[in-house]
């Protein structure tokens, strides 16, 4: 397999549908209106000359390479800043062009260094590409003069040198090896929307600038990667590309971490991967890419990767090191003895929304057809659960609405309880593009996130509500777009039921519903509220996005289907543009679902109880299935400690960190005989394991992900697997191991048999992700290329339902003992229990937990920034760092919980979503107190999770005390 | 301690400045020559302060100031003299009235006496091409100047 080489166009593409028909160096050529001319020459085959120029970015015309003659025009315009004219004449090489293009060359070299055959970007360097392409062959102006390139010159140090910086993990910035094309610059704005960078100075003394004349770590860089892809030269460039070399080959794949699902070329050198880049074709990520995917792929061969199967009695034994054979029999023979000791339920297991499709398919077949019962959940339980409940109700289908590109259509965005600039950056970088073109935002948020305002951006209005008010605030947002007729009355007439609209109109309508009435309990002034409600209803096309500071609340499903409301109401669903767009936390988040992970549901959403769903799968699997549904995560470890339920399957889920009320979760499973953990790391959950199998990474085994907007994408082997195993074949092998009859070669052959079963994926193939790169279920008959917009001609269920949403406050309330509130969340660079990006050079960014609190809080209780401070609620207590910070509002605190030293889910309480059990970890009755140590469940934990994680092996090497 | 008090002062009278002229199109501009004649030059941190207000990036205001040679990064002496260096002057003997003017003060381009009294600059192309060569004493625009009034100048700044 080659190197997979874009072609880079020069310039972005022209939506208009007009076209314009010119001659380039003799060809025809006919393009949309408003192309380029280097692009339509592009498009053609012909290359012209550039080097301030990249399709990711809008046209710039500095460097005059791309110069062009065009009959009866004066002079040489730049290409790349010149649009397509019809009848145009165009001629890219000419004797004056080529005088031209080469004395500009020999301006450029003579201010660069000629190290290249030492030089990082040797193999992969557009200035040099550019000079073999203009014939560069001699350079009159020499090096000798004024330079940027030498440290010392004539015995002194040349003012105009500055050092590299290598102040970032990932990539380097060489100002000696820089052309200044503003193309790092132009990247930071356009694509990624962080303004990061800037040209310092003028003229001769033009240097590219993080900040102000700040290093790259301490300026406002993000890191997300778009100026080290833009640099044509090897001023940025990876530090893996400078340790390992040119690579050899790449393939595409699918970035394993956050639900925006980004398609990257894994760049390899053999087994090695020199570096992830973003592939321009990536339906959802459209060339760009965050810290996360981009570069925070390190933990794949981190020296912590356990690589082999280990088995123990109990828990308090150290590890022993086991072939996967022994690993297996010793599984399925307990897996059967808790059975036949404590029946068929005894046992369950949990698929995770990180590994693939076909991989959690099989986990979810394995409970069904294998251990004969339903108990099989997913970690979707405590995040999204409620938006399969909520979308399933009102519209008929548990997904979002849209592709991403819809974004690029919206006119009025509300964001709730969703940051996407730190939880989803490739979409908050796409969102951001379509704001700065004039797009409006409402952001629903206790915290004021960056999109409430930074650089180019400010939200219209912020309706900093107080955590667990969600339900009352968008109701209201309802009473003012019914009260004020701003409703799509023809909308609802033709989609929806018109009686029920009236009913739930009526309940909306009810005064104790206005913003007035309800500003006093959700903090969030009337005036404001009643403007979002008109902007949204009146502003164009409104598109909803949310995460999961709507689902994790005890009324998490009430405020999705108030969310559907909204959009019903307003008109806001089937077309481009408009919409209901859950942002999937994770990977696969969206796939873990369809494919049956829960225990009321088989793959595509069918409850467990429908004998028709059932005997599909009856027929192809021979085996009986439970019309019983079984038990979700929260009642399997109830079941724990109750004695009933006693040992677990989990794949690639750390439900000891993740899960809410962290030692509930302890509780169930050190109750547990056999509990068999499927992960790359000893994680928490493991420390309470008898059994761990290593598991793989997803550059190590073939797949899909699906992700937040139903996309189904390739995931792509790229190394062979250090544990031996992919996920699937573990999978697999456990299931032969306890007797069942599975034979799959290929994960496409998975994917088969879900087609099969499964209508919404019925022609999904192997082959036709191949062809088309991905497509978005459904993708059967009726849609064969995907549905990339949802509910186009009407509601999946029929007719859009609306549902009252009475509020009902949570019973987790602060009083004297807990007064503040506290709200939990991530951080751009760690994902989720930080697992991944833990064992990465992430935490330069994000080193421990801290909890943010606000200054008024902070004073009152006599805390400095960077205090350790006493976290506790009634569930428990945990020790962490201070911020203060004006983003939380008095009264409200906030912390993230990828570290597993802080514990943030010990002070989460076992409140949960009425309908789905989704936790409640948006809100928690805390208080705040300086500190001065660790508390001592934290002290207790960390010796016990030492002692646990010893490995036999391991400790006989050591000398004895 | 004293510096960052220092700071909290520029940045409170950088707000007010900001605060005053935030209103018009294009503020930067104005924001930046008003904070120099506020301070004598741009202090860097007021920078941050006008990026915050202005909703612009850190790094965006430090590439327009680093732009233009006008906003100092630090205050210049009591006198500021500028010589231009453009072509009809250098063409008038620019060049000789320079290196007099340097070996008068005892200074290079873009120093300041260790007294304070005086800064001296290039400057390119004052507009005054037809009376070159020509200076700026503080503001003030000086047509043909020769070796005399060059000596007249480096005596006045240090008086």
């Amino acid at each position: 397999m080659p190197l997979i080489q874009e072609i880079d166009y020069g310039t972005p593409a022209s939506a208009s549908e007009k076209t314009v028909r010119l001659v380039i160096d003799g060809a025809s050529v006919e393009v949309p209106e408003g192309t380029s001319i280097m692009r339509a020459s592009m498009e053609a085959g012909i290359a012209i000359p550039k080097l301030c120029a990249t399709d990711m970015v809008d046209a710039f015309g500095s460097c005059r390479l791309c110069l062009v003659e065009i009959e009866g025009r004066n002079g040489t315009p730049s290409s790349c800043t010149t649009p397509v004219a019809e009848g145009m004449v165009v001629h890219t090489q000419t004797g004056r062009l080529k005088d031209i293009r080469r004395g500009v060359m020999e301006l450029y070299i003579s201010d660069h260094p000629l190290d290249c055959l030492t030089c990082a970007a040797n193999g992969d360097c557009e200035l040099q590409d550019m000079a073999g392409a203009v014939g560069l062959r001699e350079v009159r102006y020499g090096q000798d003069g004024d330079n940027h390139v030498k440290a010392r010159q004539n015995g002194e140090a040349n003012p105009r040198y500055l050092p590299k910086d290598e102040s970032n993990p990932y990539f380097t910035y060489d100002p000696s090896k820089c052309i200044v094309c503003s193309r790092c610059v132009r990247a930071c704005e356009e694509v990624q929307g962080t303004f990061a960078l800037t040209i310092e100075g003028r003229g001769f003394d033009s240097r590219v600038s993080p900040g102000m004349h700040e290093s790259f770590l301490a300026s406002e860089c993000v890191s997300c990667g778009a100026c080290v892809q833009a640099c044509p030269t090897a001023t940025l460039t990876e530090k893996s590309v400078i340790e390992i070399g040119q690579p050899e080959h790449s393939v595409v794949t699918t970035c394993a971490y956050c639900g925006v699902g980004c398609s990257f070329k894994a760049e390899m050198r053999g087994q090695e991967v020199v570096r992830m880049v973003p592939w321009k074709d990536g339906k959802a990520n459209r060339g760009h890419s965050c810290v996360k995917g981009r570069f925070a792929w390190g933990y794949a061969t981190h020296k912590d990767r356990i690589l082999n199967p280990m088995v123990r009695e109990k828990i308090t034994d150290p590890w022993r090191e086991v072939g996967w054979d022994e690993a297996f029999a010793h599984v399925a023979k307990e897996f059967r003895r808790l059975q036949f000791q404590y029946g068929k339920g005894a046992i369950g297991g949990i698929t995770s929304s990180r590994c693939t499709n076909e991989e959690t398919f099989l986990v979810q077949k394995l409970v069904r057809a294998g251990f004969g019962n339903n108990n099989v959940d997913t970690c979707a339980r405590v995040c999204h659960s409620p938006t399969g409940y909520g979308l399933g109700k009102a519209f008929g289908t548990s997904a979002g609405t849209q592709d991403f590109d819809s974004v690029e259509h919206t006119d009025v965005v509300i964001l709730i309880g969703a940051n996407p600039t730190d939880g989803h950056p490739v979409f908050a970088s796409r969102l951001k593009k379509r704001l700065r073109q004039g797009a409006k935002l409402i952001v629903i948020d206790p915290r004021r996130i960056d999109l409430v305002r930074s650089a180019h951006i400010e939200a219209s209005h912020h309706l900093p509500l107080k955590p667990g008010t969600n339900v009352a605030v968008l109701t209201a947002l309802a009473h003012v777009i019914v009260t004020e007729d701003l409703f799509d009355e023809a909308f609802i007439r033709e989609r929806c039921d018109w009686s029920e609209f009236e009913d739930w109109a009526s309940f909306v309508a009810d005064p104790a519903n206005s913003p007035e009435a309800t500003e006093a309990f959700t903090g969030v002034p009337a005036s404001e509220l009643r403007g979002a409600a008109r902007l949204y209803a009146r502003g164009g096309n409104g598109a909803i996005y949310y995460g999961l500071g709507v689902t994790e609340h005890s009324q998490g499903s009430t405020t999705v289907m108030a969310i559907a409301n909204l959009a019903m109401a307003t008109g806001n669903i089937g077309r481009p543009g408009v919409g209901v767009n859950p942002l999937r936390g994770q990977n696969n988040v969206q796939g873990a679902c369809d494919m049956g992970s829960f225990p009321h549901e088989l793959p595509g959403y069918r409850h467990i109880s429908g004998s028709d769903v059932r005997d599909v799968f009856e027929k192809l699997w021979g085996v009986e299935l439970n019309p019983e549904p079984g038990l979700r995560i929260p009642n399997m470890l109830d079941a724990a400690v109750d004695g009933s339920f006693r040992g677990i399957y989990i794949q690639g889920e750390d439900i000891l960190q993740s899960d809410p009320d962290t030692k509930h979760v302890k509780a169930g499973l050190e109750a547990m005989e056999c509990v068999v953990v499927h992960d790359l790391f000893l994680n928490e959950t493991a420390n309470c394991a008898h059994v761990f199998l290593p598991g793989s990474t997803f550059l190590e085994k073939d797949g899909t992900f699906t992700n937040a907007e139903r996309r189904i994408n390739r995931v792509r082997k790229v190394m062979t697997p250090k544990n031996g195993l992919s996920d699937w074949e573990v999978t697999l092998k456990l299931a032969q191991a306890m007797g069942l009859g599975w034979s799959y070669d290929h994960p496409s052959q998975i994917m088969d048999e879900i087609a099969l079963t499964t209508p919404s994926f019925a022609s999904v193939s192997y082959k036709l992700l191949e062809e088309k790169g991905s497509v978005q279920w459904p993708c059967n008959e009726a849609r064969p290329e995907g549905t990339p917009v949802m509910h186009l001609d009407g509601f999946v269920r029929g007719r859009g339902k609306f549902i009252r949403t009475e509020y009902v406050a949570t019973d987790e309330r602060t009083g004297p003992r807990f007064p503040l509130l506290l709200t939990t969340g991530r951080i751009l660079s760690q994902y989720n229990v930080g697992a991944q990006t833990r064992r990465t050079e992430n935490v330069a960014w994000h080193a421990e937990d801290l909890l943010e609190i606000h200054p008024h809080d902070a004073e009152q209780r006599g805390i400095r920034d960077g205090d350790l401070v006493k976290l506790a609620s009634r569930s428990g207590e945990t020790a962490l760092r201070a911020k203060i910070t004006e983003r939380v509002a008095p009264g409200v605190v906030y912390t993230t919980f990828h570290h597993p030293g802080t514990q943030a889910n010990v002070i989460t309480t076992d409140f949960t979503d009425w309908a789905t059990n989704c936790p409640e970890y948006k809100v928690t009755a805390v208080q705040v107190s300086p500190s001065n140590g660790p508390t001592v469940w934290q002290e207790e934990y960390e010796a016990q999770a030492a002692q646990s994680r010893r490995i036999a092996a391991e400790e006989a090497l050591e000398p004895a005390e | 301690m004293e510096r960052r008090q220092d700071d909290a002062a520029i940045a409170s009278r950088t707000q007010a400045i900001v605060a005053r002229l935030k209103p018009l199109e294009g503020p930067l501009l104005p924001i930046l020559h008003d904070i120099q004649s506020e301070f004598g030059h741009v202090p860097q941190a007021s920078l941050p302060v006008i990026a915050q207000e202005l909703n612009l990036s850190r790094a965006e205001v430090h590439g327009v100031v680093s732009f233009y040679h006008d906003f100092r990064e630090a205050p210049a002496g009591r006198h500021v003299i500028r010589l231009c260096r453009s072509e009809a002057c250098q063409s008038m003997g620019g060049d000789a009235l320079a290196d007099r003017l340097l070996g008068l003060l005892g200074l290079d381009w873009h120093e300041t006496s260790a007294d304070g009294a005086v800064t001296v600059e290039p400057i390119y192309c004052l507009g005054l091409c037809a009376t070159a060569p020509a200076a700026m004493l503080d503001g003030e625009l000086i047509g043909r100047i020769d070796q005399e009034t060059v000596a007249d100048l480096a005596r006045a700044v240090r008086a």
